[in-house]
């Protein structure tokens, strides 16, 4: 049995010093005579990140998942009352790895908005912003779709649409410096312009990818082995997705046509057309693994065309200007007045929200609570996974595309 | 819905349980006392004209010492009629005192918020079907989010404090 090196008591074995710390909900004299505890995770495939999943299992059907969390926790709401707000915002990058300008900008839109600066922002950089953030939005939905696929046994659509997610990393290496943890989106304003030629490399990238989508569509969405395994799998009504606050391609998976994007008409969303795809139960019911994996699908259609009018106001109407300085209006001290502002923004995997409250002493947050949208989305898990088999159950978690990031944050 | 017409529905079923609102602000805010919580949330949820369906946010808060007091803001929503609402509730920080009625039973989506509030803030929440800690491990001393936390200096022999 392994010891801990320093512990002070080491005659405490080490299973029971885990038994302690993270120990089952689920006690063994509780069980029926067919029952048992499976443990899933933290260290699994198929948990997206160190999720731990206390499953009791009657043979092959589940009685019951218990998600246990917390794995990957580094204090975001801590780190923040001890920061000031520019320096918070890397810690945003950190919280959904896979969609870091979207944090960002939810981010900065909320300390803008406190700062009474929202009205001023340029309208070349709105355009870039939501740009950038439709980009990081592709690229986060190439990994839900391409894992997705893994997560059920096929494995070419992975490396297809990682291939694809490639460009994008580079596009936005070359906007922002970084591969994944841009810091890109500051307060009000940017960390730099756009580059010189990143409008025609985009849309060379924009005409290269429509097609690939496609492709996909033929190699895994509509494919007969894929349907057989996700549609009527995992089907999530709206009144339960509504009741447990899911939101995103979620609860658009079950049929409600619901948008921050479109409903708060943030930033310049409101300027842009787009549609908003729901699940419609085309192959199973609404509301299964395949409607949110189509969900994401019809996004990605949506966010090209948000890119492509992007690039046409800024190659048009708003020209790159010597002159213009993406980081004139960044406050050197960001210091609002007291007050508390709730800040809501659509993020690849839903309702990012953050919950500030300034005592207009300091240059830090009283209080930073962010609600997750992956939080909020996996919550739903237990009630999804009752009665279930245990394959299914890996289709379940994959269709709800979650990143334990933002759930632990 | 303005939050003026809002709050006159609450007060016209109950009378006296706005403790303080503060309308012109940003984002306007109902603060209500602890007694009347569960069944105002109840109200809100199931009135025609109300219909908050969708819990957003739900934050433990720690006004800090020299107040007293701690918190939970619920940040509310209606899908159909598209307006929003800031309740708040505050209680006192005496050891022993610091317990919520949970609404978990109404919106299911409480329920994990309820238990990182409890994680991080220390409030209790009355009728919680599953009253754990969420995020730090089951053994863990102390409330982070507690302005007057102080970290241990071990856990489980791995060094904490730097």
């Amino acid at each position: 049995m392994p010891q801990l090196p320093n512990s002070e008591k080491n005659e405490i074995p080490y299973q029971e010093l885990l038994q302690r710390a993270a120990p089952n909900k689920t006690r063994l004299e509780d069980l029926k005579t067919e029952e048992m505890i499976l443990n899933i995770g933290p260290q699994h495939p198929s948990t997206h990140g160190v999720l731990r999943l206390e499953v009791v299992t009657d043979g092959e059907l589940i009685v019951e998942v218990i998600p246990h969390l917390g794995y990957l926790h580094r204090c975001f709401e801590k780190h923040a009352e001890a920061l000031s707000y520019p320096q918070i915002l890397p810690y945003t990058d950190r919280m959904d790895y896979l969609s870091s300008m979207n944090n960002n900008m939810a981010f900065a839109m909320g300390v803008e908005k406190m700062m009474g600066i929202d009205e001023q922002i340029p309208p070349r950089v709105e355009y870039i912003r939501v740009l950038v953030a439709e980009l990081n939005r592709i690229a986060s939905h190439m990994i839900a779709l391409g894992t997705y696929g893994l997560d059920i046994g096929a494995f070419t659509p992975f490396l297809w649409t990682f291939r694809d997610r490639e460009h994008i990393m580079n596009l936005l290496e070359w906007v922002s410096g970084s591969r994944m943890l841009y810091n890109y989106i500051w307060i009000g304003g940017l960390f730099y312009d756009l580059p010189v030629g990143f409008e025609e490399r985009c849309r060379e990238f924009v005409n290269y990818f429509r097609p690939k989508m496609d492709e996909l569509n033929r190699l895994i969405t509509h494919n007969e082995i894929f349907v057989k395994r996700t549609a009527n799998v995992g089907t999530l009504p709206l009144d339960v997705a509504v009741n447990f606050a899911c939101s995103g391609p979620v609860l658009r998976a079950s049929g409600l046509k619901w948008d921050l994007r479109r409903v708060d008409g943030y930033s310049v969303y409101d300027e842009l057309e787009f549609d908003i795809p729901i699940g419609k139960g085309e192959v199973g019911s609404v509301g299964d693994c395949w409607d949110r994996f189509k969900v994401r699908v019809d996004e990605v259609e949506e966010s090209l065309k948000i890119i492509e009018q992007c690039l046409d106001k800024l190659q048009k109407k708003y020209k790159r200007s010597p002159d213009f300085d993406p980081r004139a209006l960044c406050p050197p001290k960001a210091r609002p007045k007291a007050q508390e502002y709730y800040v809501r923004a659509e993020n690849p995997r839903g309702e990012l929200g953050f919950y500030f409250i300034a005592d207009g002493k300091s240059d830090r947050p009283f209080r930073c609570k962010s609600r997750g949208p992956s939080f909020c989305n996996l919550s739903v898990l237990p009630e999804l996974s009752r009665g279930i088999l245990i394959a299914d159950l890996v289709a379940i978690i994959g269709s709800i595309d979650i990143v334990l990031g933002e759930v632990d944050r | 819905m303005k939050i003026d017409e809002i709050k006159s529905i609450i007060e016209e079923k109950f009378p006296n349980a706005i403790v303080q609102s503060e309308l012109e602000v940003t984002q306007p805010y109902l603060e209500l006392g602890r007694e009347a919580l569960h069944e105002i949330c109840l109200f809100l949820k199931e009135d025609k004209r109300l219909h908050f369906d969708f819990l957003s946010c739900l934050s433990g808060v720690d006004y800090g010492e020299k107040e007293g007091q701690l918190g939970v803001v619920y940040h509310l929503y209606s899908l159909i009629h598209e307006h929003g609402l800031v309740l708040k509730c505050k209680i006192s920080r005496e050891p022993g005192a610091e317990s919520l009625p949970s609404v978990s039973g109404i919106w299911k989506a409480a329920d994990w918020h309820e238990r990182e509030a409890f994680d991080m803030v220390g409030i209790r929440f009355e009728g919680h079907p599953d009253h754990r800690r969420i995020l730090l491990p089951e053994d863990w001393e102390g409330h982070p989010l507690r302005k007057d936390y102080e970290e241990a200096e071990a856990y489980h022999g791995i060094k904490i404090k730097y």
